[in-house]
């Protein structure tokens, strides 16, 4: 099952939704590992003649299926860095009437709206839908520096080495959320790590 | 008080346009500055005709950045309840008047790459002060301006003078409509539509873009609508234990400030939500005519917008 029920929280943690086929004149989905399982569930022959996929597999095996749905373009990637210069340059060339679906884990979804935000697309515009992981990407407020797929709270910094506490305060500019040193009063008084919903 | 700031005014210029169209000019009382505004914007302009004080709103068509004075264009309806004729008829250079601040419900959404006008007949007010606004930024805009007639085409040799590559025009009597099918087709991305006319120009703008899969977020339009005249009825205002007459020719909110109560308001036109008001009780039929409410607010006849809808039955009773 690659369904998660993230609990509430403030206000600034983005909140996924669940992929629908949406009227429109071309279709670009960005997906990771399980989130090929969304694509999977609304993709229809008339839907797929007018769609673009970017997919990056993270070690899971779903590229032969999403291939097998006959999308108009599908590109396979090694990796997020690996695939955005191609999420540049289609989203540069498209056009209004482009819907925009991403799905997977949060780093990819927050990183993908970035960029199709940044191309002019109205946030609450652009559809998605959380699947698998629930690692993180997160900024440590203190160097700057991102470490992706963040699982335990607190870890430390792959930048700077400092003990953060994982909070849900988001940015959607950075794509991250944030990280804050845990143990700045005390050093060394770090609780013990476990997972970020446990 | 409810409403936006006042600003005491003079009539400083009255120009016609056309058969239909006059604009006019208002510099301040005071001989200070006004405030500024961003295109789009709209003034209410208050008109005391006798025992009775109308108040429309007009988009501001001047410099937003000019604060000397507010440039308006009025459209004369026959139809309508006088407001726009008292304006043709009855204002004089020279006249002191009352204008509100200005509000904008109307605005340029300034995250978009390319600004996509559309403008029928009185419509391209708003889009006056929003092409000087965008001209001053490097603004990348086009405008798709459609009128009756040559004759009824207000400020097209103006737009097609300085602006000759921007602007397209069609008059519907030599049978040009806007071809909005390849207009919206291959729009680049980050473009935002702005739609300013009659009711079915905006309709159709709307729906046509939904269906192409535009988001709802990057379509902006603007309908003020001018309450319309209607049978007289009876409203009993609860909190302020009070009974009133709402004449033919007069809006529900127009009766209740004859009547002394304080009601909030902005656009007086079923536009921006701020005369909301609470039906406590309602034997008859409210005759819905905003924008504001949803349908199923409508339906269950729990709220009514007093700027423009009226009431047709034995008994209304408002929370006001
Ligand atoms: S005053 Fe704006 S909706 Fe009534």
């Amino acid at each position: 099952m690659s369904k998660f029920e993230f609990p509430p929280s403030i206000k600034s943690r983005p909140v996924w939704g669940t992929l629908e086929a949406r009227a429109g004149k071309h279709h670009l989905m960005i997906a990771d590992a399980e989130g090929a399982e969304a694509i999977l569930g609304i993709a229809t022959p008339e839907l797929m003649a007018n769609t673009h996929i970017i997919y990056i597999p993270a070690g899971t095996d779903y590229a032969a299926r999403l291939s097998a749905l006959k999308p108009a373009q599908f590109y396979e990637g090694p990796s997020y860095a690996a695939a955005v210069t191609r999420i540049q340059r289609v989203l540069q060339d498209a056009h209004m009437g482009l819907q925009v679906y991403l799905t997977g884990t949060e780093g990819l979804m927050g990183q993908a709206m970035h960029e199709a935000m940044q191309a002019g697309i109205p946030h609450t515009a652009i559809q998605t839908e959380h699947r698998g992981s629930v690692a993180r990407r997160m900024q440590c407020v203190h160097c700057k520096g991102i470490t992706e797929n963040v699982e335990t709270d607190p870890f430390v910094c792959s930048h700077c080495g400092l003990n953060l506490f994982v909070r849900d305060h988001y940015s959607r500019r950075l794509a991250a959320y944030q990280g804050v040193c845990i143990d700045a009063e005390d050093p060394g008084n770090v609780p013990e790590p476990k997972g970020i919903y446990e | 008080m409810s409403g936006a700031e006042k600003i005491a005014v003079r009539v400083t210029d009255i120009t016609p346009l056309n058969e239909l169209v006059t604009r006019f000019r208002f510099e301040p009382v005071n001989g200070g500055l006004l405030p500024t505004f961003s295109g789009g914007a709209h003034t209410v302009v208050e008109m005391r005709d006798g025992d009775i004080t109308r108040m429309n709103p007009y988009s501001l068509m001047s410099d937003p950045f000019d604060r000397s004075a507010y440039t308006i264009s009025v459209r004369r309806d026959d139809e309508g309840r006088g407001g726009s004729k008292f304006m043709h008829t009855r204002v004089k250079v020279g006249d002191e008047m009352i204008v509100s601040n200005p509000v904008n419900l109307f605005s340029l959404d300034l995250r978009a790459k390319k600004h996509l006008m559309i403008a029928g007949g009185i419509g391209i007010t708003p889009f006056l002060a929003q092409i000087k606004q965008l001209d001053r930024a490097h603004g990348n805009w086009e405008l798709h301006y459609a009128c009756r007639s040559e004759a009824l085409g207000s400020y097209v040799d103006y737009l097609t003078t300085t602006h000759p590559n921007d602007v397209s025009v069609y008059y519907d009597d030599q049978g040009q409509a806007i071809d909005l099918d390849s207009l919206l087709d291959g729009q680049p991305l980050g473009t935002h539509i702005y739609v300013c006319g009659p009711k079915g120009m905006i309709e159709w703008v709307r729906g046509k873009a939904a269906e192409m899969g535009w988001p709802r977020e990057a379509v902006h339009y603007e309908e003020f609508l001018a309450p319309q005249p209607g049978k007289p009825f009876e409203v009993k205002l609860a909190i302020s234990n009070k009974v009133i007459q709402v004449g033919e020719q007069e809006s529900l909110l127009e009766a209740i400030e004859r009547a002394g109560v304080d009601a909030p308001y902005l656009c007086r036109g079923g536009a921006c939500g701020q005369c909301e008001t609470n039906v406590v009780q309602a034997e008859g039929e409210i005759l819905h005519r905003d924008h504001w409410l949803e349908d199923d607010e409508k339906a269950s006849d729990t709220k009514i917008m007093p700027c423009v809808s009226r009431f047709e039955g034995k008994t209304l009773v408002l929370d006001r």
